[in-house]
């Protein structure tokens, strides 16, 4: 641990996660310190604020149970700081970082500010490779690339979890074995986060597998910091050591919910819903972290969890996620309920970076039109699915009604694929035999040459 | 950390250097010190006769801000850096100096922050992360320029008059006494190599001599005088929705609001590539990293077609993405804007494309509401709507009364990124008011892949009007004919549309039904433009008219169908009709006369 410089004993004021007190000689805004009361239970802040009289602490443990005159600070002369190394693979930490698992401590190779920072948009590189991570929804109609940020939407009880670890377990990239994930949880319970251990343990894939946990049990504040923990080791594993890693963090909501009440507790102007007006920015410090850098092989890939309050994409948490991500997968309650895995809702997802990562010689050459074409025909039924409900399926012609039939096996035979993996190749053959039960002018987004290729209606079938 | 020598010395100006980024250097006072400090905002005492917008330099890193609030011995400061580290007692460096830009040749293909540091060139010496306390020179002062003098020595100039040209890339950058100085007499003036800290000329003027040279530095805040013209022309884009239907006019103001993924970035990195400015200054602010890397990267291999060059020659970038500091987004819009200015005064067309402004009003109320400032709609300050404005209004087409006479504009288009896609919040509605095109992005239509997703119904532009003497000399008398004639198509099938919500398709008279048909081909055929498609992403006006009058002649030919008796079914089936649904596809070669001859099977002229 960093060497003390100052301790000083008897603070002014504590209310919820703050502390307060007198000015300190050389304190400094950002600084580590460690919070000592009555019972001898060392708790850690960071410094706020820092003024002539005055010094503001944010304690990550909350200050129940410390007074005024007993509790002692310590000053550590430096931000928090993380020590990495590529042995945290396999091991399981807190949200500080420090093993909980029972295993030996971590000899760190290095050790880094946990804040991280900006990396020169013009020292990125562009991410274009991609992922296949045997999900058809995903792969075909909404491709990650190594180095994005995509999150999943998610409602209350809906399995993105079980869908995350999916994706970390059976993710392929075209030439890399140096494939590693960094789990942070942030709220969740015990119970999601053996899941998502038990995915990795039945993949065999656990030594590749790191976890920072803050569980809804743990210390509130604390959940700021374990997503930039587990973002400091993601970025030694992918810039220093050259792994491609894959960052799920979940759950979004929960973060956002500690930074409300931090914002609260300062009694700062809330802003949307009592969230403060800088969630964006703090949000954003988390997720453009991912990308990849110019002349260094590693990538850092980015799938954050969000769960909407009641569904609600507009919440200030999905709708800013939005507005910092790469596209979103959403998952649906109702294709959930009729028992579709995975739930997607294919219409409100997209991957901004998919152009770059498809086509020839990456995925297949007509990558980009077959997704369109699906998309268009898909939207097309699920409109008319919103239309019959009021008017009847009587008075719909008999290309409505091939559209709304079209919707349906979409659902049941391109997303839903169970506990099945695709290759992107299984998923095209899908896709084609979707598309062949459709008359031939009816895919306008199509060049006909692709159509001579793939489009076999099944009575012409051998 | 530098990648650059700035060199002592190597200021074109008398007063500094361009090695120190936007702010300013005389330290010739005594430091104050820091009395406060938490997050973007730094309290400081015992400086000396600060001023408001004065540059300060803080710490020992030396952190660039700016003083925002004077209150007895206390200046507030606005820091564009990361603030952690610092302590009660730094040192407040006074520069005497508002935040300036650096303003001459090396902006074209250059990437820079908000505070103009040299991404493009950092990145180049290997810095990859950026941090606080980061110096570098904002144009490069070793290179050597090729000055051509258009002036003799013993000629009268004054302000805004041109000196001589630089060549840059294709474009031939065009050296102007600075705003504010002179009139005087040139004394010698000669072709020759100089860098931006060599005079190229001297002025003798009433107050003594000023020596000029290829840069110059100036104030991001203050507009750079220049007499406003009426706007005549559009900026052409190559996108049909805008170019026929929501035209903005070159020198005009175009906002483009819409929810995450709906468009926004798309449009304007559409507009950079394909719109028929001289010069694009893009402002990234408070967006995606990967973003810039992507425009940074395809901007380098496209070729302008116009001049054959790369892209990226005619292109300023201006890139301080989400997780840069706060503060330095209000800095990159006016930076860019006074670049903007710089060209334009230069006499040329700019296109200034600002990614968003959202990002940078949320700046203003994130410091708004450090200072305790009573807080407006949303948490936003009393004066959001007046700086919006004050940024808006620097748009407009210019003459220069200085010689010679030259025409230039600069074209603004902002996007805004409403809470919620909800359009009704205070940055869309301020934005709106100073707009005379409103792009509306629409959700549902992204959603199903209606790209660009811009609203035909709640969309509009005021310049149609102002603009239609250009277009019938342009590209066709019938342009405001056939614009309004796919208008009232798009708005019948809304009403239609209403109407079969409640009782179906079926209930609909034949000719309802052939409009219906009809108006899904304009929004199919000619409305959709796929900006990543090799063919069709941008097309000239005169194919985006003879698309219009294609898709709108089978509207007809499908009337007169029926008029002859036949079916729903037998009109739509027309081979002719079924054609259009493809007319997208087709390579530009000759395309022209090819929709002129499917508008004659469908029945020929209007
Ligand atoms: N004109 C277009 N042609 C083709 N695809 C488009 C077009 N416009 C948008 N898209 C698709 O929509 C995606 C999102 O667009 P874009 O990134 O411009 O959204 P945005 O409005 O800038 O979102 P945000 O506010 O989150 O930045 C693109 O990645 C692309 O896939
Ligand atoms: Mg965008």
């Amino acid at each position: 641990m960093t060497l003390s410089v100052h301790r000083v004993t008897g603070v002014n004021r504590l209310a919820g996660p703050l502390l307060v007190m007198h000015h300190v000689p050389r304190v400094m805004l950002g600084e580590e310190v460690f919070v000592t009361g009555q019972d001898g239970r060392a708790r850690h802040g960071r410094v706020l604020d820092v003024s002539a009289d005055l010094v503001v602490v944010q304690v990550y443990e909350g200050t129940g149970g410390l007074d005024l005159r007993a509790t002692a600070v310590e000053l550590t002369g430096g931000p928090f700081r993380l020590g990495v190394s590529e042995a945290m693979l396999g091991r399981v930490m807190d949200g500080r970082g420090t093993p909980v698992d029972g295993g030996p401590p971590v000899t760190p190779l290095r050790t880094i500010d946990v804040n991280g920072r900006a990396i020169n948009p013009a020292a990125r590189a562009n991410p274009a490779d991609f992922i296949e991570t045997g999900i058809s929804a995903i792969d075909l109609l909404d491709s990650l690339v190594r180095g994005q940020k995509l999150p999943i939407f998610t409602g209350a009880g809906l399995p993105a979890d079980a869908l995350a670890a999916r994706i970390a377990t059976g993710a392929r990239l075209l030439g890399s074995e140096r494939f590693a994930t960094v789990f942070a949880a942030m709220g969740i319970t015990r119970r999601e986060s053996d899941a998502f251990l038990d995915a990795f343990a039945s993949s065999g894939a656990l030594d590749r597998l790191a976890l920072f946990l803050n569980l809804a049990d743990d210390p509130v504040i604390e959940r700021l910091l374990a997503p930039r923990c587990a973002l400091t080791l993601a970025e030694h594993l992918a810039l220093d050591r050259g792994m491609d890693v894959l960052v799920v963090m979940t759950d979004i909501t929960a973060y956002g919910e500690a930074l409300r009440e931090l914002s609260t507790a300062r009694e700062e102007i809330p802003g949307r819903r009592g969230y403060p007006g800088y969630l964006y920015t703090d949000l954003a410090t988390l997720f453009e972290r991912a990308g990849r850098v110019l002349e260094r092989p590693g990538s850092l890939t980015v799938m954050p969890i969000v769960t909407m309050p009641d569904d609600d994409i507009t919440h200030p948490i999905p709708d800013l996620t939005g507005y910092i991500t790469e596209g979103q997968i959403v998952l649906s309650r109702e294709l959930h309920a009729r028992g579709i895995f995975p739930p997607i809702d294919a219409l409100p997802c997209l991957s901004r970076l998919m152009n770059a990562g498809i086509g020839e010689g990456k995925t297949r050459a007509e990558h980009r039109v077959v997704a369109d074409q699906l998309y268009a025909l898909y939207a097309r039924g699920r409109e008319l699915r919103r239309l019959i409900a009021v008017i009847g399926e009587a008075a719909l012609s008999a290309g409505e009604r091939r559209l709304l039939a079209f919707a349906d096996r979409f659902e049941t035979e391109l997303i839903a694929q169970g506990a099945r993996r695709r290759s992107i190749d299984d998923t095209f053959a899908v896709a084609w035999q979707l598309l062949s039960r459709l008359p031939r002018d009816e895919l306008t987004r199509l060049p006909e040459e692709l159509l001579d290729a793939h489009w076999r209606p099944p009575e012409a079938a051998p | 950390m530098s990648a650059r020598p700035a060199g002592p010395g190597a200021g074109p100006g008398s007063d500094t250097s361009p090695g120190t980024g936007l702010g300013g250097e005389g330290e010739a006072r005594a430091p104050g010190t820091v009395v406060q400090a938490g997050g973007p905002v730094v309290r400081a005492g015992g400086l000396t006769a600060p001023s408001m917008g004065e540059v300060v330099r803080i710490g020992t890193q030396r952190l660039l801000g700016e003083v925002i609030r004077l209150d007895g011995e206390v200046a507030t400061i606005q820091v564009y850096e990361e603030t952690s580290g610092l302590r009660v007692g730094d040192p407040v460096v006074q520069t005497g100096a508002p935040l300036r830009a650096w303003l001459g040749p090396g902006l074209l293909g250059a990437t820079l922050d908000g505070l103009q540091r040299p991404l493009d060139a950092l990145a180049d010496a290997g810095t990859w992360a950026l941090g606080p306390g980061l110096e570098a020179p904002p144009l490069d002062p070793t290179r050597r320029w090729h000055f051509v003098p258009v002036r003799g020595p013993g000629e009268t100039v004054g302000p805004g008059d041109q000196l001589g040209t630089v060549a840059e890339h294709g474009l031939e950058h065009r050296i102007l006494v600075p705003p504010g100085v002179g009139p005087g007499r040139l004394g010698p003036i000669d072709e020759r190599d100089a860098t931006l800290a060599e005079p190229v000329a001297a002025l003798e003027t009433a107050t003594g001599t000023e020596l000029l040279h290829l840069a110059h530095a100036w104030p991001v805040r203050v507009p750079r005088p220049a007499r406003r013209l009426p706007a005549e022309a559009p900026l052409v884009t190559g996108i049909r929705v805008i170019d026929m239907l929501f035209p903005v006019a070159r020198g005009g103001v175009a906002v483009i609001p819409g929810g995450f993924g709906t468009g926004k970035t798309v449009v304007e990195q559409s507009l950079a590539r394909a719109s028929d400015a001289d010069v694009v200054v893009y402002v990234g602010c408070g967006e995606r990293g990967n973003e810039m890397a992507d425009l940074l990267a395809s901007f380098r291999e496209l070729v302008d077609p116009r001049t054959g060059a790369p892209l990226l020659h005619r292109t300023v970038l201006i890139a301080n993405t989400s997780n840069m500091p706060v503060a330095a987004r209000e800095a990159s819009i006016e930076l860019g804007i006074t670049v903007a200015e710089y060209f334009r005064d230069q006499g040329y067309d700019v296109a200034l494309l600002a990614d968003s402004t959202s990002r940078w009003a949320e700046a203003l109320r994130e410091i708004g509401g450090r200072l305790e400032e009573l807080p407006g709609e949303e948490g936003f300050p009393a004066y959001l709507a007046s700086r919006l404005a004050a940024f808006y209004e620097r748009a407009g087409q210019v003459t220069t009364a200085a010689g010679p006479a030259r025409r230039g504009s600069i074209t603004v288009v902002g996007a805004v990124s409403p809470p919620g896609g909800d359009f009704s919040e205070p940055v869309t509605q301020a934005s709106l008011r100073l707009a005379g095109t409103f792009w509306a992005l629409d959700t549902e239509l992204a959603h199903a892949r209606h790209f660009p997703a811009i609203g035909w119904l709640r969309s509009y532009s005021l310049y149609v009007e102002r603009l239609g003497a250009w277009y019938r000399e342009a590209v066709g008398e019938e342009w405001e004919t056939l614009r309004t004639q796919a208008l009232e198509l798009l708005a019948r099938e809304r009403q239609l549309l209403d109407v079969v919500e409640l009782v179906g398709v079926d209930a609909l008279p034949p000719e309802d039904r052939v409009s219906l048909e009809a108006a899904r081909l304009v929004r199919e055929a000619f409305l959709q433009q796929h900006a990543y498609d090799p063919v069709d992403a941008a097309r000239p006006l005169g194919v985006q008219l003879a698309m219009l009058r294609a898709v709108l002649a089978g509207h007809r030919a499908m009337l007169a169908a029926l008029h002859r008796g036949a079916s729903v079914d037998e009109a739509t089936a027309d081979p002719a009709v079924r054609e259009l649904a493809r007319i997208r596809s087709w390579p530009g070669e000759g395309i022209v006369e090819r929709l002129e001859a499917l508008a004659g099977r469908l029945g020929g002229a209007a």
